[in-house]
């Protein structure tokens, strides 16, 4: 166990930067997720960290010691890759030993070990097997064998589970939090799927374009996200973003059709007057009951998912999508006036695209 | 594909096949028949049926050698195995070197030299014979089992076809070797070459043919009877000049010279099919 500490670190390929200056510091036995679209720069942030690419520039230290220019073997880390990476004519067992051989470990504390972490993932009975007479979970499970047995002081996961389907991927997130409760061994999860970050992470770190735009726990960043990116990202269907600008007394919103929409406390009446974007999510808008106050939405289509009910259309120009609970019968072409909680309005420069605090 | 079920058409697909095989097996047939007469029994009229001297002739060929030769066939059953062995091993170690140099290494002018390896595929043995009879020569490689092999052994073939093969073999898997903490050549035994056994097995068999069948080199290089392979021999029997060539033992040494590859594809046949065809790893 350990804490990992990241440092401005940057990584350029010939030219082109990748990681633009990130720092994180991941305590001891925490689980932290790096979330991001595909090209963001997460893989590549993590095997800096496994020490599989040089960084160019900052520091990565784990366990209070700087590791920049240590092999990843000597970095006491462990890491399960995408397709699992088993050494294919290698059995179970010694595809879980084979690190401890290499480090000399003796014979039978590697049995010791190998078939305690067995034990734990259920693999008692396949130990004589090959990878290829296994299932894509029981392989995954190795996988995490292999670095269970090392007792590193970091574990390194990317994006271990899409190559499972659906069903299984929701099995093997529940057992890889159940693991991580058991040993508290410090973890860095790298996925594309929020689902997975939500659940998982006690912490995540949101990539976008080699840079961090938000590092919180999934609350936080799901009910405070720090800009338009992290908004837009985290949320699924994804958050409504409507131009707005904020009234003379700085207390409501005005919305291009007219309506207003209040804001919660105080307001923010050092915008007065200033063009903002208000985002919302489909979750929190809901039929408006009559007030006077509210979003215009035009109804083009709705979604009937049995649990909810997904309305698409537009406010004015722009599209706006609302789920409602339960099923809902709403006419297409259909207008109806939506109101948000003031408290659950999330408000955006469009110059910087930074979050506005209320 | 439709599966036609009409007896005609059976008949004449078998007929055809039993004359192709039986075109292609009758030389081996006649010279199996030979092998098993007197010289006095071939030269009259040739018999289409096997004689009787068959044990007699392939222990005289084996032993005492034919005239005017100087080695025996067993001498040189065994020299050519020593050299076909030697090319084999030698070249499929070397290559699957090369390759792991190629593939896993990123070295300074890299790409020139697999280029270098890539462009000699194109150069047969034939047309660098000169400059490398000379190099044989002056590092005193003549008349010697090292001269018979080490200039064979380079191949730009092989060295190609495991670096495709390394290519295949996913990088996380090397990563992972390096979390695990072991060094280049441990990857190299460890993991790439019993996951290469199949391609070996496939190329062991080629090369084994290939440098059982070498004729031109040894032709060159060897002058001391000692070191005559087989192929060799069998030339040299029948340059009589004047005489008349013993083709009994001409003919049973032609049988042994077949035998060894035959047997390589024979015992290794599985392997080999299974090194062409597999893709899973």
């Amino acid at each position: 166990m350990a804490d990992v500490s990241i440092r401005n670190v940057t990584k350029r390929f010939g030219k082109t930067e990748i990681i633009h200056g990130v720092s994180c510091d991941i305590r001891e036995g925490e689980f932290i997720v790096i979330l991001g679209p595909s090209g963001c720069g997460k893989s590549t942030l993590l095997r800096l960290i496994a020490g599989l690419e040089e960084i160019t520039s900052g520091e990565i230290a784990i366990d209070g010691r700087v590791v920049n220019r240590l092999e990843p073997a000597q970095r006491d880390i462990a890491m399960v890759f995408q397709n699992y990476a088993l050494y294919p004519h290698m059995t179970v067992y010694r595809n879980m030993a084979y690190g401890l051989k290499i480090r000399r470990m003796p014979a039978a504390e590697v049995d010791r070990r190998v078939r305690a972490a067995a034990g734990i993932l259920e693999l008692s009975e396949l130990l004589d097997r090959k990878p290829r007479q296994l299932s894509g979970g029981q392989r995954q499970r190795v996988a995490m064998g292999r670095c269970i047995v090392r007792e590193p002081k970091v574990f390194l996961f990317d994006e271990p589970l899409s190559n499972l389907d659906a069903k299984l991927r929701v099995q093997m997130r529940m057992e890889i939090r159940k693991l991580h409760e058991e040993l508290k061994i410090t973890s860095i999860f790298v996925t594309h799927d929020q689902v997975e970050a939500m659940t998982l992470g006690d912490r995540l770190v949101v990539m976008d374009n080699g840079a961090a735009a938000q590092i919180g726990t999934p609350l936080e960043v799901y009910e405070r996200p720090a800009n338009l990116f992290v908004a837009g990202f985290i949320g699924s269907p994804a958050m409504n973003f409507l131009q707005a600008e904020v009234a003379a007394d700085g207390r409501r919103l005005v919305l291009p059709d007219g309506l207003d929409v209040a804001l919660p406390g105080a307001g923010v009446p050092a915008r007065a007057g200033r063009r903002v974007i208000l985002g919302v999510r489909p979750e929190h808008l809901e039929p408006n009951g009559g007030r006077a106050d509210g979003i215009r939405l035009a109804v083009d289509h709705v979604e009937l998912l049995g649990a909810d009910t997904l309305v698409h259309g537009r406010c004015g120009s722009m599209a706006l999508t609302v789920r409602l609970a339960d099923v809902q019968r709403i006419d297409k072409h259909a207008v109806i006036v939506l109101h948000a909680p003031p408290e659950k309005l999330h408000l955006f420069d469009p110059e910087t695209k930074a979050r506005i605090e209320k | 594909m439709m599966v036609e079920h009409r007896p005609a058409l059976t008949v004449i697909t078998h007929a055809a096949l039993i004359l192709g095989a039986a075109v292609l097996a009758f030389p081996i047939y006649v010279t199996f028949v030979a092998s098993t007469h007197t010289l006095e029994a071939i030269t009259k009229s040739f018999p289409l049926l096997p004689g009787g001297h068959l044990i007699e002739n392939y222990l005289r060929a084996l032993t005492v050698g034919p005239r005017d030769v100087g080695a025996t066939v067993g001498t040189m059953m065994l020299n050519s195995l020593i050299m076909a062995l030697g090319i084999t091993c030698g070249k499929i170690f070397i290559s699957l070197l090369a390759a792991f140099a190629i593939v896993y290494f990123r070295f300074r002018l890299r790409m020139v030299f697999f280029w270098m390896i890539f462009i000699t595929l194109m150069l047969p043995v034939e047309v660098r014979i000169l400059p490398t009879y000379k190099v044989a020569a002056d590092l005193k490689l003549l008349d010697s089992y090292g001269g018979l092999i080490f200039p064979l052994i380079a191949s730009a073939t092989a060295t190609f076809l495991f670096r495709q093969f390394f290519m295949t073999v996913p990088d996380e898997l090397c990563e992972a070797h390096r979390i695990d903490g072991g060094g280049p050549m441990r990857f190299f035994f460890d993991i790439l070459l019993p996951m290469s056994r199949t391609s070996i097995a496939a190329l062991f068999v080629i090369l084994f043919i290939y440098g059982w069948n070498q004729y031109l080199w040894p032709l060159l290089i060897t002058s001391d009877q000692k070191y005559y392979t087989l192929l060799i021999g069998i030339k040299r029997m029948l340059d009589v000049g004047e005489g008349q060539a013993e083709w009994q033992i001409i003919m049973a040494s032609t049988i042994l010279a077949m035998l060894p590859p035959v047997l390589v594809v024979i015992f290794m046949q599985k392997q080999f099919i299974r090194g062409m065809t597999e893709t899973e790893k």
